[in-house]
């Protein structure tokens, strides 16, 4: 016999243990429990080899570049837009000349990876959910299992890599052009000079406030990739799983973005980065 | 490698067959639906089996099974005598470089071309090899199946048909001793299914592959053949050629030839 009676029973026990709480609330253990798992099986295999080494370059090189328009032309609007519409409180409380440093710690602490991560969940991760769906659901996973290819290492350790390396790069190029966009909106309206407008962000901002802010879209990155490779490796129902793979992803990845930054927050702010 | 034979002991001036692989008393289910029941079949070197089934009897399960993309909950599947339920990935990749498996929806990479597509499986089992290898490769496959002027084409330029030509290919890239077909013709029309079944047919004289093919296409039955297994309840419920199970009088067999 191949497989002993015990592991049914285990998986059975599994199975029925649920039915006893509501069905919305044991969906949501199982979903946790089986991303749990997910995440786990990433730490076991990830690391060891055959390593994936090229693949994972092309990931990379994929995710950044795809996002790199849509990401810089945001952050560009962002900080254009926050500069032009905290000008007239400041200038009522004649602080007008801290508005470069405002604009940047906000977009440096807060706005910036939080908006870029959004936008990354909502380009790259539904992106990841939907091929890998589409791939489910076409047995092309399975294919490339035959072929002597560990498609969760192939597959899902380097894209979630990927997104843990490239997100946060992704959002020191937002935070630079959105400090960019916000010298722009300063001047649209003032005036003030480069030297001066960089000066006064990095007089006041301490450098030990962009490194939670990068520590954090590791996180977000990881979140990403992982929920919507997960979500894309288990997608069923054919084209309609698809499309529901790649729309769980944006709306799980974008949860967990906002909980990810309310322990970031925490932690920052025990260990004193906040000030 | 251990080799399983089979002694046919009615006959013992014929040669000892060899056994590639030997399915023994396979259960799966899936929650409360089994599937299969203990299933039992022996393919043997050279031979073409047919397993004729309804849509949803476990056909394909069974394959999966044997290719160890899904695992059995009881029984064993030997595959040149070794038993894929108990082998780890890396002993399973030894065994999966030996057997081709033509998926039903043909599997074919959308992201990559033909070519890469064809290259993919060479590149993961052999390592080491030269690209001037890996292109001569390539165009023998495609040569084939009729299609070395795509090679540089993406799957969705393709016909149905010329995906699954494309998809023989590459399942032959690796030279199988055993190809496992998971119907080779659906979802194709008549002229295109029976083009697929001669090249079956054709590539299975050429390098000396064994087959097990699972269809309920009964043109496709009939032209690659040589033994059918009916799958019913989950069990073989008969192991025969074409013509003897056509004139079988039982009334399940039937339904299939009418």
């Amino acid at each position: 016999m191949a497989f002993s009676a015990g592991t049914r029973r285990k998986a059975d026990i599994y199975r029925k243990l649920p039915l006893t709480i509501p069905p919305k609330l044991r969906f949501f253990f199982e979903e946790t429990g089986n991303i749990s798992r997910f995440t786990g099986r990433f730490f076991t295999e990830g690391f060891k080899p055959r390593f994936e080494f090229q693949e994972f370059l092309r990931q990379c090189f994929l995710i950044g570049n795809k996002s790199l328009s849509l990401v810089g032309l945001t952050a560009f609007i962002l900080g254009l837009v926050l500069t032009i519409q905290l000008r007239p409180p400041l200038l009522r409380y004649g602080v007008e000349f801290e508005l470069p440093y405002i604009v940047a710690d906000s977009v440096i602490r807060e706005i910036g990876p939080v908006i870029t991560a959004l936008i990354f969940a909502g380009k790259i991760g539904s992106g990841i959910g939907a091929e890998l769906g589409s791939m489910k659901v076409t047995e092309q996973i399975d294919a490339m299992e035959v072929s002597g290819t560990n498609p969760f290492k192939y597959l899902v350790v380097t894209r979630v890599l990927a997104t843990s390396l490239m997100l946060p790069l992704l959002v020191i190029l937002s935070c630079s052009i959105s400090l960019m966009g916000a010298f722009i909106g300063y001047n649209i309206k003032g005036h003030i000079s480069v030297e001066l407008f960089f000066g006064q962000i990095f007089q006041w901002l301490p450098f030990s406030a962009i490194i939670p802010s990068l520590i954090k879209t590791v996180f977000f990155g990881f979140a990403v990739g992982m929920v919507g490779c997960y979500r894309g490796y288990h997608s069923t129902k054919g084209t309609e799983g698809v499309g529901r793979a790649a729309n769980a992803t944006v709306v799980i990845s974008s949860f967990m973005i906002f909980l990810i930054d309310l322990v970031a927050v925490q932690i920052t702010d025990m260990l004193g980065f906040t000030s | 490698m251990t080799e399983t034979t089979t002694i046919l002991r009615e006959n013992p001036t014929v040669a000892i067959q060899e056994t590639v692989i030997r399915i023994s008393g396979v259960k799966k289910s899936f929650g409360q639906n089994l599937v299969l029941n203990g299933f039992n079949l022996d393919l043997h070197k050279g031979e073409n089996i047919v397993v004729l089934g309804k849509s949803g009897s476990g056909k394909s399960v069974l394959i999966k099974c044997i290719i160890g993309l899904l695992r059995p909950d009881e029984g064993e599947i030997l595959v040149f005598g070794q038993n894929v339920t108990e082998l780890n990935h890396d002993e399973l990749d030894q065994v999966r470089a030996r057997v081709g498996f033509l998926f039903q929806s043909n599997a074919l990479y959308d992201s990559m071309t033909v070519r890469e597509n064809l290259e993919f499986p060479m590149r993961r089992h052999w390592i080491k090899l030269s690209q001037q290898e890996a292109n001569e490769m390539v165009l023998e496959a495609l040569d084939n199946v009729g299609l070395a002027h795509t090679v540089d084409m993406m799957p969705i330029e393709l016909s149905g048909g010329m995906r699954k030509r494309i998809a023989l290919a590459r399942t032959l890239i690796l030279k199988p001793e055993i190809i496992l077909y998971d119907e080779p013709t659906t979802g194709l029309d008549p002229i295109t299914g029976k083009e697929i079944s001669d090249l079956m047919v054709e590539l299975q004289a050429k390098y000396q592959t064994s087959s097990l093919i699972i269809s309920h296409d009964m043109k496709c039955v009939e032209r690659t053949a040589d033994k059918i297994a009916v799958l019913i309840d989950g069990k073989c419920h008969a192991l025969d050629s074409f013509d003897g199970l056509k004139a079988s009088a039982d009334p399940v067999i039937k339904q299939f030839f009418e």
